[in-house]
């Protein structure tokens, strides 16, 4: 067991964690704001699939990290803006569109890879990693977690800024009331509809920045179905954290742990069956749910439609 | 009162139709609100009155007709244009986020992308709190709020902005006596400065007291109108004459009824008290979130046939007393016995089966599911017991013609027993709570507000069935703000303080003084 002690294991298990958590991270952070202005977006898998196709054809014609990452999230607010337009313009049943949206984009994308690039996966160079003077110089733990992708840093500040801006700014006001009681909000005079779309599609731009991280800086390559339930780990995420953003930003890490834990334990050669390693992420999502379940609060007006004047 | 009559009207409607299906809510309504005057709309449930305001509110477009300010057609196409008109409004039904404190709430619709600066809101706040003469924690969270102070956030909140003019749907419907003399206070102060006021109310002496201008609405139409050189010509009985009449029609103002419309004379009543009470609370207590009032050591005992009264300022304690009476709730110390047995750990269906039944004040949400049809509500505390299910099966033919039975019985107004109850008037979905939980199996009925937000026929209506109620030997307990409601059907009036149960005194002259001086805290009994 000394192997899983040694330097390259925990490294690569901090390391593996945190790129396996940020996708997570983007996907539940977005969720929150959508769930918080009471859509449930089960979509949200869809738009990060699309997020993560149309990131990694921009950044791989382009050759930049960063043109993937704009793409990426375009195509994610893309996937949101046809939900919003069903479910909100049309007061259509979320759930129906959310599975729809989910299984149409999984395949869509996967039709789209395969005309591109036929049976060739094509691999992007390495993603560029800034360290952060000094911290990556800590043995074990330095390179593991201050040796990323600058989005894995933009991505937890992005924490802190929501969590601010739900507390202290009209915006997070405003999507607070739209899932509570959208009547009141209405009644003060803000467009309820209007607040729920900026809100899906702020959920559409995180999911699909978080699906071309998992594309273009996780896995270097595109394959269809890669985001393969992640959107929807990042729905539980969001109903767990009760509106707090710091707990998806912990959620995501212990699923990070788990997830990375996968190949970090092939990485030490330990002798477990590979089958029980990777059941070992979805293990540790129904224990969360069997555990945390009963603590999810969710806003009342969540998944219902609002119309005006309807009691 | 003297009005002060602007020469033209600062809003007007003019022959605006509004249909929905199967009602006509407005039928060519024209009315003219003038500034510096407090305009009261009268009518029963289903006149018109709601659908009106709802029409200057934004929140809906009249089929026909028009909408005139200053003298200007305009089109009010959503609340905020509404707002943007200067036209405020406090809707029957919370508008309040429940999950946030009083100054958010305040604070909505202040913009989109800002940050949140509290501090001048905090001093138009200070400002409103004076002139209501209110005193709320401004950041109190609004769900845990009591149903009056909710109110009372919600009117601050249409004055927030400074209105030209100022609708209140209902706005004393929740209030202590007290609380609307400061109303009334407000409502002369802003009179004063020239805000136009629109009262809906189906009080008649408040009609009389608060306003300048009357106009009557029946069926959709407006049916009369007082115009102020006439009204404040008037004597109270006079003016109660003639609203009656326009109101009910001449027979009515003719055949008595208006005494009886009006009527708060004391009960007198014999409730023999030498056998064993039905009820009986030892040492009651409750533990409560923060924001809420528990109860502390509430005894008391109830005989059958007896009305029992609970007065109280709201928020101090009666919300947990219906609760823990219910079955809702448990007790952290005390003991309940109902015909000297312990129920204290029962729960709902235990107590049910007793015969405890719970009539609420939130009746859509706590008392009835709005989307279920009437018949299911009117079944709903039995679903999955027979006879209307067995081995699984739901009787609906058995349910329906419950239902059926039960809206000729009790004359709920309903287009058929299928209509989801949440479409019916507030009147009538009281009457579905009061058809499904009083019955021949009743022992002990706890009311909360039952009257809150009804009008004056179904008001009455509703103090009838309570005093029938107990004449069939039902022990019963009505919860209310409303003292004059009490005086009118308990036999006993107990008051609430602070989560103590701070006297109870039986009915009787001068039993306004005596109540007040428990309510206030200044006599323990």
């Amino acid at each position: 067991m000394n192997a899983l002690l040694a330097q390259p294991f925990l490294t690569a298990l901090v390391f593996g964690a945190i790129t396996a958590g940020i996708p997570l991270l983007l996907a539940g952070l977005g969720e929150q704001i959508s769930e918080k202005a009471g859509v449930l977006n089960i979509g949200i898998e869809g738009m990060m699939l699309f997020g993560a196709y149309a990131g990694f054809v921009a950044a791989y014609y382009s050759g930049s990290f960063l043109v993937g990452f704009v793409v990426g999230g375009l195509g994610g607010a893309l996937v949101a803006a046809l939900v919003m337009l069903l479910c909100i313009r049309f007061g259509l049943n979320q759930i129906v569109i959310g599975i729809a949206v989910t299984l149409g984009f999984e395949g869509l994308t996967a039709i789209l890879h395969h005309f591109q690039f036929s049976r060739t996966y094509p691999r992007l160079a390495a993603a560029p990693v800034v360290d952060i003077p000094g911290l990556a110089a800590i043995p074990v733990i330095g390179p593991g977690l201050f040796s990323h992708n600058a989005m894995v840093y933009l991505a937890v500040a992005l924490v802190a800024v929501l969590a601010w801006a739900f507390r202290h700014t009209y915006f997070g006001l405003n999507l607070e009331a739209a899932g509570n009681k959208p009547a009141a909000l209405d009644a003060a005079g803000i467009d309820v509809m209007k607040t729920r779309t900026i809100a899906v599609l702020c959920t559409g731009l995180l999911a699909g920045v978080g699906g071309a991280y998992m594309a273009n800086v996780g896995a270097g390559i595109f394959v269809p179905f890669m985001t393969g339930g992640a959107g929807f780990i990042g729905i539980v995420l969001a109903m767990l954290a009760r509106g707090r953003p710091l707990w998806v930003l912990l959620g995501a890490l212990l699923f990070g742990v788990s997830l990375s834990m996968t190949t970090a334990l092939q990485v030490a050669g330990v002798n477990i069956p590979t089958d029980v390693v990777q059941m070992l992420p979805f293990t540790m999502v129904m224990l969360v749910l069997v555990i945390f379940a009963r603590h999810s609060v969710l806003p009342p007006a969540l998944g219902l439609p609002y119309v005006r004047g309807d009691r | 009162m003297n009005a002060i009559t602007a020469p033209s009207p600062v809003v007007a409607v003019r022959n605006v139709t509004k249909r929905f299906p199967g009602v006509l809510a407005n039928d060519r309504v024209s009315l003219a609100f003038h500034a510096g005057e407090v305009h009261v709309l009268l009518g029963e449930n289903g006149a018109g009155k709601s659908t009106l305001i709802g029409i200057l509110a934004g929140m809906q477009q009249p089929d026909e007709g028009e909408i005139l300010i200053d003298g200007q057609a305009v089109r009010i196409g959503s609340p905020r244009q509404s707002l943007e008109f200067g036209i405020g409004t406090v809707f029957q039904h919370v508008l309040l986020v429940p999950s946030l404190s009083v100054i958010e709430n305040l604070m909505l619709g202040g913009g989109w992308w800002g940050r949140l600066v509290k501090a001048p809101a905090l001093a138009r706040f200070r400002e409103l709190s004076t002139l209501l003469g209110v005193a709320i924690d401004p950041d109190a969270i609004v769900g845990r709020l009591s149903l009056g102070e909710q109110q009372q956030v919600e009117i601050m909140r249409a004055l927030w902005r400074g209105e030209k003019v100022l609708i209140l749907d209902e706005p004393t419907s929740m209030l202590t006596p007290q609380g609307v003399r400061d109303l009334g206070e407000v409502i002369k102060r802003l009179r004063a400065k020239g805000v136009a006021v629109i009262l809906i109310t189906h009080k008649l002496l408040e009609a009389y007291e608060f306003g300048d201008r009357i106009s009557v609405l029946r069926l959709g139409r407006v049916v009369g109108d007082i115009p102020p050189e006439r009204l404040s010509a008037m004597g109270e009985a006079e003016a109660t004459d003639a609203i009656i009449e326009l109101m009910f029609g001449k027979e009515a103002a003719r055949s008595g009824e208006a005494e009886t419309l009006v009527d708060t004379a004391h009960r007198q009543r014999q409730v023999a008290r030498d056998r064993a009470p039905r009820l009986t609370l030892r040492g009651v207590s409750t533990e409560a979130a923060r924001g809420e009032c528990p109860l502390r050591e509430v005894s008391f005992e109830l005989w059958p046939g007896e009305v029992l009264g609970i007065a109280g300022v709201d928020g101090n304690g009666q919300k947990h007393l219906a609760e823990v009476l219910a079955g809702q709730r448990g007790v952290s110390a005390g003991r309940i016995e109902l015909n000297g047995g312990d129920i204290t750990g029962a729960g709902v269906p235990a107590r049910r089966q007793a015969g405890i039944r719970y009539v609420t004040d939130e009746r859509l949400g706590e008392g009835t599911v709005g989307i279920f049809s009437v018949a299911t509500n009117l079944v709903l505390k039995e679903i999955g017991r027979p006879p209307y299910w067995s081995r699984g099966w739901s009787d609906w033919d058995g349910i329906h013609g419950h239902a059926r039975d039960q809206i000729g019985r009790n004359d709920i107004r309903t287009p058929s027993e299928r209509t989801p109850v949440a479409k019916l008037s507030g009147g009538n979905i009281q009457k579905v709570l009061l058809a499904r939980e009083i019955n021949s199996e009743a022992q002990v009925v706890v009311f909360n507000k039952p009257t809150y937000g009804l009008d004056l026929q179904n008001t009455r209506l509703a103090h009838e069935r309570i005093i029938a109620s107990a004449d069939h030997g039902i022990a019963i307990v009505v919860i209310s703000t409303d003292l004059d409601e009490l005086i009118k059907v308990s036999d006993r009036i107990g008051v609430m303080f602070q989560g103590r149960l701070a006297g109870i005194v039986e009915n009787g002259p001068d039993i306004e003084r005596r109540v007040g001086l428990l309510m206030t805290g200044v006599e323990a009994a």
